[in-house]
């Protein structure tokens, strides 16, 4: 994977070079404009609101893309169309007419509560496109940095290894020297090195130090043994190379995505269930950039625009989308993303149980996941850590009529309000292991 | 007085009884051959690994195993591109379809888990039922072994566009010539396909519709030809019935598709009055294990007991013949009589004249129980067509062979002759699911979809209109014969578009079509009878009876079909295979029945070996010149004089290595006649190794295992009477006095008020041993097939097993001493009694024992008991000691000796891809080494209760299932939740006839027996 990817990132670079001299260059030719701010900050609001849906500025979305319409049509025709198009074609306009044909008679929504100033607001913004920062960072040179900065990691070590090895060979050529030219004659220790060893053949003739430090030693050696041992299959911290570089942050923490909008089974069926990829179609049909500056870290790479734009291609790749053409070409590619939470076949758990009837959150068990820009386990989903909970947490009877009876009888007999997890059988291992 | 009586399972309990006794007090019957191994010098030292080797190995080993444990393998995890929006994964989807594969009809209810059938239960509503072979054919939908895969022509695979051109042209030009063109089926009673091949032969008029069931009954339905003008099988309303004598009818097997559920429902003691049912027979069948009286009796005769039996109700006196019954027969004309309107004769013979006598008895008697208006068209084979069909292929009048899901190459009689003239055809089709021997013989192979992949229909009966639907995508490259026909006739409709129409406008009368769908079936409004003047000359067939039984010369030979295999069809299936027989308990094979006094003369014996397993001697049995060599096994209540041997075993042809076992019996069955005379029999040499796990893990010789009662004990004796109490609770001696076994107890009673509390109750009156439940927890709990060596050392894994035993008046050896009989003279009386012992059927699973031995002794904690009484077994902690299955005294804990999934040794459905697909998602496949052992489904109980949880409800009485409750259609299996006072088994449990087995151990079991009440027609 490794080695992959720095032959990947020596073709971002050129790429990015490219990119950067013709942003340069673009940026030049649009700076010599004048630009009246305002009318453009309330067009690109307007349009934000009400356009980006389905347009935009320099390419194909669900309607034709924006960016110059004013040179192609009157501002007449236009504003008649944004109001209401379907009237205009009712009207027997051949222009209108021939563009609801060349896309295929989807129909764009009526705009009649717009004024003609608003309109031409947005117009303008089309016009004129995005405004250019007054002192233009590269966006893309730290991430050029950073990629040729960071060395792949096993270059590091076994550089290490060889300066280590070299200063071995050193020291003991050194000796040697030494040694040869009788410098170190035997018997002949320095008053420091006498003492050390006179200190050490005392420790060595005390019986309880001797005994005392074997028995730290031997429990040193069990602590780190079943610290060792007792890891072994504990996947805490997994955090696998997907096939897309997905962030969780970007879709549930900046965007606010319910969780369960995607992960829909969680509150029916014991999988939460990966998304399938119409899900994903639900917004990126219209989402086929990220927005300028959205950086995420991926592998220990910070993925700009253009990286993160490849990445949404690949949704529309394995959804069979053509984003040229607008439709869905048939050619399906189902996404093997790499599976973070392994239960054992002999564990059993049910995600509605604690969604839908515990009403925890996924947070609780997943982790701040609105945070993370790559997956990884939070939990080391060992039974300790499940029983933990089970033994801490109360039912929550209320609301529930499944537990009315039992919440009355516990009431009646014992006189209990609150029953842990534990106290209902929640830890029975017929519970969780069948 | 019941509960005292000698129960035992085998012949050899009674002849052998050292071996026996030894294998009733070991759990395991195989030691671990340690000390066979380290004990002998030599081996030892001819062993190439020294001890040094030995460590090293092992220090390797561990080191390996524990460096490769560092890393987990990567998952994949992989979902839908788009989604369906119905289908939610992890949650199952039930479809309603039905299952018609000519043998097997039935409405079922089918469990998809991630778009994969699972599993099939009946479909209650519709009043459907399965049997082990319905429940287990989910598993043959995923044989990969023997499904076609893909349209063949001579072996070589082709498409279907080329099949379609190239049977086509054949067709045309047989059609032009005007040369006759056979499409032959099984039984399909499903009205659109009929009309299909209606329009078809319509469009091929040369081509001739010849139906063919592997298994006859075409008597039966000749006879309804004959004298009610209808072609059909009549159908029998047990439930109405008072008084049933039935003449070697296995109507609780196979005669007519079974009718279990009618008739358990008329022996309910509950309601006071039960059927009094009478089975004259020859073999032990399960018909005559659960008979108030059975009658043995050779098949000749029965035809004799038949006729006399007709002369005596009617007062003719037809030709007949005195048989050793006649007084039972006597009684049995007036007690049906008695009945009148209640009473009903059957007969088993597949033969018309004897299938008219028993019809004009039911006529005289004016029965409601018979019933030639509602008719069943689950068997229409016509024997006589059939027969012709071969003649005129060996004639070679025949220029084509279409054939559709049947195997003639395998079950015909003269098979071989059939499969020779076949080079007289000119066009041979065979359209089929599997690949069997007829498809070999054919030129063209075309795949058929297997019925969980298949839109159909099937009127099971004049009213019950059932639908199938598919609940899978093919899984090769199938396609439906309704659409290929319809395709061939030139005609472009699809068969779900055309099977809609057809049912809307035929059918369903104007109710909606996705409800029927939905429902899986549709009750039409039955039509009147049609009066028919029946011509029919019973004196004239009376005689032809018996001549053709006076005829009988030499051994008499009973062809049958088992409660496992059937016909044979499914004879690929493992589940199958692995069933122990309900009465026999043999598995992995079929054999000869014969009674104990033939085989002591004919020099048969059955061994007990040390290990439990069961041996057998050869026999060469021959009849009408052809001859098989089957092993013997000797059964108890075989006529003697009278042979047994079934059928649909012995198949080889593309069925893996292992399940070719058994005898082919099918070149037995000349003139499709289920009993042949004149049967000569020689022993030959020769060892055979039977399956039967019947005397291992036996827990008979115990007390108070098996209560039984007559009706009349059942409503006028207190059944805890001190004397004769048929459900007396147990003693045991305390502080040396006799006091009831429940008031002391070593343990502390656990809290069970606040939840569930399960209990699983069985009604020994309803169970009739059919094993449904057995193949029903095989399916929902992955319980591993082991195979036939394996069942042979005690090592099956069945978590449920239908103990059958077998009884005699000669009671107790208290009993023998009080009447002055010795040991010895007990042992033969009861043998005698073995010439018709009586049957008990007993399902026998882990009791849940709230006071549970297994758990005291689990070293590691692995087995522990649920605060909802389930008995639990952790896997993931068992370290194999096996103490628990040694202090179990029911003897239902199995141990996993091997790894069975993923091993080639064990090459059954869990060790490929396709077979896999069956296991149930929710339960562990267990590994090697781990104790198992039923679990009350606690995954289904655990599913029932978040799923009441997330709706926010209380469970429903009825909601509480487990596998085998689900597929029980008798309900003699149920199951529920005690701390519910309005479950059903809440009051089963304080039943009069509720008890424990072995309760005076006082384990406190959750599983509560009822009591079984025979009607012995004294009350």
């Amino acid at each position: 994977m490794k080695s992959v990817s720095v032959h990947n990132r020596l073709g971002r670079v050129l790429i990015k070079s490219f990119t950067f001299i013709f942003l340069i260059f673009f940026s030049l030719s649009s700076n010599s404009q004048e630009v009246d701010e305002a009318r453009q900050k309330a067009g690109k609001k307007l349009f934000q609101s009400l356009c980006a849906s389905c347009h935009k500025l320099d390419k194909k979305l669900i309607g034709p893309a924006l960016g110059g319409v004013e040179e192609r049509r009157e501002n007449e025709w236009l504003l008649a169309w944004i109001k209401n198009n379907a009237e205009l074609r009712a009207s027997g306009d051949r222009d209108a007419i021939a563009i609801f044909e060349e896309y295929n008679g989807s129909v764009m929504s009526a705009f009649p509560q717009l004024s003609d100033q608003q309109i031409n607001d947005i117009l303008y913004y089309t016009t004129v496109g995005e405004l250019k920062k007054a002192d233009p960072v590269n966006p893309d040179g730290a991430t050029v940095v950073a990629a040729q900065g960071s060395a792949p990691e096993w270059l590091i070590y076994i550089l290490a290894a060889a300066i280590i090895v070299a200063f071995l060979l050193i020291a003991s050529l050194l000796k040697q020297v030494n040694e040869l030219k009788g410098n170190v004659a035997e018997g002949q220790k320095s008053n420091l090195q006498r003492d050390l060893s006179e200190l050490w053949e005392g420790i060595v003739q005390n019986t309880f130090i001797k005994v005392m430090s074997t028995i730290l030693l031997l429990l040193i050696a069990a602590y780190v043994g079943f610290g060792t041992l007792y890891k072994v299959g504990v996947d805490e911290g997994y955090m696998p190379l997907q096939p897309i570089a997905f962030s969780h942050k970007i879709h549930a923490g900046d965007n606010k995505i319910d969780c369960q909008y995607c992960h829909s089974s969680a509150k029916h069926s014991k999988h939460s269930g990966i998304p399938s990829v119409n899900i994903c179609m639900n917004c990126h049909k219209n989402i086929a950039e990220v927005a300028e500056g959205t950086k995420v870290e991926w592998d220990g790479v910070t993925y700009g625009k253009a990286e993160l734009d490849k990445e949404i291609a690949k949704v529309y790749e394995a959804a069979g989308w053509d984003p040229e053409t607008l439709s869905y070409t048939g050619d399906e590619k189902p996404i093997k993303w790499i599976r973070i939470h392994n239960l054992p076949d002999f564990a059993y758990f049910n995600h509605s149980q604690h969604v839908t009837v515990a009403g925890l959150k996924c947070q609780k068990c997943h982790g701040p996941v609105e945070e993370y820009d790559e997956m990884r386990q939070f939990s080391p989903l060992t039974m300790g850590w499940c029983i933990d909970c089970h033994r801490e947490t109360d039912v929550d009877t209320k609301g529930n009529e499944y537990y009315e009876k039992i919440h009355q009888e516990l009431a009646k007999k014992y006189n209990v309000e609150k029953v842990t997890i534990a106290q209902l059988g929640g830890l029975e291992c017929g519970k969780c292991h069948y | 007085m019941a509960s005292n009586k000698k129960y035992w399972k085998s012949v050899e309990e009674l002849t052998n009884s050292s071996i026996v006794e030894t294998l009733s007090k070991n759990e395991f019957v195989e030691e671990i051959p340690t000390d066979e191994f380290l004990g002998d010098k030599e081996s030892l030292e001819n062993s190439s690994t020294t001890r040094r080797d030995f460590l090293k190995y092992i220090g390797f080993t561990t080191a390996a195993a524990s460096l490769a444990a560092c890393e987990g393998p990567v998952r994949k995890s992989i979902p839908y591109v788009v989604k369906p929006n119905d289908y939610i994964p992890g949650v199952a989807d039930w479809y309603a379809t039905s299952i018609a594969d000519g043998f097997d009809f039935a409405n079922v209810l089918v469990k998809t888990r991630e778009g994969r059938p699972i599993q099939i239960m009946p479909n209650k509503e519709a009043n459907g039922t399965t049997s082990a072979r319905v429940q287990a054919s989910v598993l043959s939908l995923y044989d990969e072994k023997l499904r076609l895969k893909e349209p063949t022509r001579n072996g070589e695979t082709i498409t279907w566009t080329d099949a379609d051109a190239a049977i086509g042209a054949k067709l045309s030009a047989l059609k032009e010539a005007n040369t006759p063109v056979v499409f032959l089926t099984g039984s399909l009673a499903s009205p659109s396909t009929n009309k299909i091949i209606s329009e078809f032969i319509t469009a091929y008029p040369n081509v001739k519709h010849v139906v063919y069931d592997a298994v006859s009954e075409s008597g039966a339905a000749d006879a309804m030809m004959a004298m009610f003008g209808k072609r059909a099988l009549p159908n029998y309303h047990l439930d109405k019935a008072k008084t049933i004598v039935s003449f070697g009818a296995d109507f609780l097997g196979d005669f007519h598709g079974g009718f279990e559920k009618q008739y358990v429902n008329g022996r309910k003691p509950e309601t006071g009055s039960m059927s009094y049912h009478v089975q004259f027979e020859s073999n032990m069948s399960l018909t005559g294990a659960n008979a108030d009286k059975r009658v043995v009796l050779k098949p000749s005769e029965q035809v004799f007991a038949l006729l006399n039996l007709y002369n005596a109700v009617t007062g003719s006196s037809v030709s007949s013949k005195a048989t050793p019954v006649d007084a039972e027969v006597k009684a049995m004309a007036v007690e049906l009589k008695k009945a009148g309107s209640k009473g009903v004769v059957l007969t088993g013979l597949n033969d018309k004249n004897a299938q008219l006598i028993a019809f004009a008895i039911n006529k005289a008697l004016n029965s409601e129980v018979f019933d030639t208006n509602n008719t069943l068209n689950t068997r229409q084979g016509n024997d006589a067509e059939v027969s012709q069909l071969v003649a005129d292929i060996k004639a070679g009048k025949v220029g084509g062979l279409l054939a559709y899901n049947v195997d003639p190459a395998y079950s015909l009689p003269n098979a071989s002759e059939f499969v020779d003239a076949l080079s007289k055809v000119s066009l041979k089709v065979a359209y089929s699911t599997e690949n069997n021997d007829t498809v070999n013989a054919m030129e063209f192979a075309l795949p058929a979809p297997h019925f969980l992949e298949s839109w159909g229909d099937t009127m099971f009966d004049e009213v019950t209109y059932g639908l199938a639907q598919p609940t899978i995508q093919p899984l090769f490259n199938s396609r439906q014969l309704q659409d290929t026909l319809l395709l061939w006739s030139g005609n472009s409709i699809k068969y779900y578009d055309y099977l809609k129409a057809f049912a809307t406008e035929n059918i369903l009368g104007g109710s909606s079509w996705n409800t029927a769908l939905h429902n899986g079936f549709y009750t039409k409004e039955l039509s009147e009878a049609v009066a028919f003047d029946s011509t029919v000359d019973l004196s004239a067939a009376a005689s032809a009876l018996a001549n053709s039984a006076r005829k009988a010369n030499g051994f008499e030979l009973t062809l049958h079909t088992t409660t496992g295999l059937g016909d044979g069809k499914q004879a690929n299936n493992p589940w199958l295979q692995e069933f122990p027989d309900p009465i026999t308990r043999v598995s992995w094979d079929n054999y000869l029945t014969m009674s104990m006094a033939d085989a002591n003369e004919l020099g048969f014996a059955n061994p007990v070996r040390d290990n439990g397993a069961i041996d057998g001697n050869y026999a060469k049995v021959s009849v009408n010149g052809k001859e098989v060599t089957v092993p013997v096994i000797i059964q108890p209540g075989q006529a003697k004089g009278s042979f047994g041997l079934s059928l649909g075993y012995g198949r080889t042809f593309g069925l893996k290595e292992e399940m070719q076992v058994g005898v082919n019996a099918y070149p037995l069955y000349t003139n499709a006649s289920n009993v042949q005379y004149g049967v000569s029999i020689e022993k030959v040499s020769g060892n055979h190794e039977f399956a039967c796990p019947q005397v291992q893990k036996t827990i008979a010789g115990r007390h108070d295992i098996l209560k039984v009662a007559s009706l009349k004990e059942y409503k006028t004796v207190d059944p805890k009477d001190h004397h004769h109490g048929w459900n007396k609770p147990a003693y045991v001696s305390y502080d040396h006095k006799e006091v009831e076994a429940n008031t002391i107890d070593i343990w502390d009673e656990h809290n069970r008020e606040l939840g569930h509390h399960f209990n699983l109750s069985i009604d020994l009156t309803s169970c009739t041993g059919c094993g449904a439940c057995v193949i029903a927890c095989h399916a929902e709990n992955n319980v591993p097939v082991v195979g036939k060596k394996e069942v042979r050392v005690g090592r099956d894994m069945h978590w449920l097993r239908i103990d059958r035993y077998y009884s005699s008046e000669v009671e107790t050896r208290e009993d023998a001493k009080e009447l002055g009989l010795s040991r010895g003279e007990m042992y033969r009386a009861l043998e005698t009694e073995a010439e018709n012992p009586e049957v008990t059927f007993q399902p026998m699973m882990c009791q849940h024992c709230n006071h549970a031995p297994c758990e005291t002794v689990c070293p590691v904690a692995a087995t522990s008991h649920g605060r909802q009484g389930q008995n639990q077994m952790a896997y993931n902690r068992c370290v194999g000691t096996r103490y628990c299955a040694n202090n179990c005294p029911y003897r239902v804990r199995r141990f996993n000796w091997f790894n069975y999934a993923n091993n080639d040794e064990f090459d059954f459905n869990m060790n490929n891809e396709y077979g896999k697909m069956v296991l149930n998602p929710d339960v562990t496949v267990r590994s090697r080494g781990v104790m198992e052992k039923c679990s009350m489904c606690i995954q289904m109980t655990q599913a029932t209760i978040v799923k009441a949880k997330k709706e926010g409800r209380p469970v429903n009485t009825d909601e509480f299932e487990t596998a085998c409750s689900s597929a029980c259609t008798t309900g003699s299996l149920v199951f529920g939740d005690i701390n519910n006072k309005e479950d059903e088994v809440t009051s089963l449990i304080a039943d009069k006839r509720a008890y424990n087995v072995l309760d005076y151990l006082q384990t406190k079991p959750n599983v509560v027996y009822q009591v079984k009440i025979k009607n012995t027609n004294e009350a």
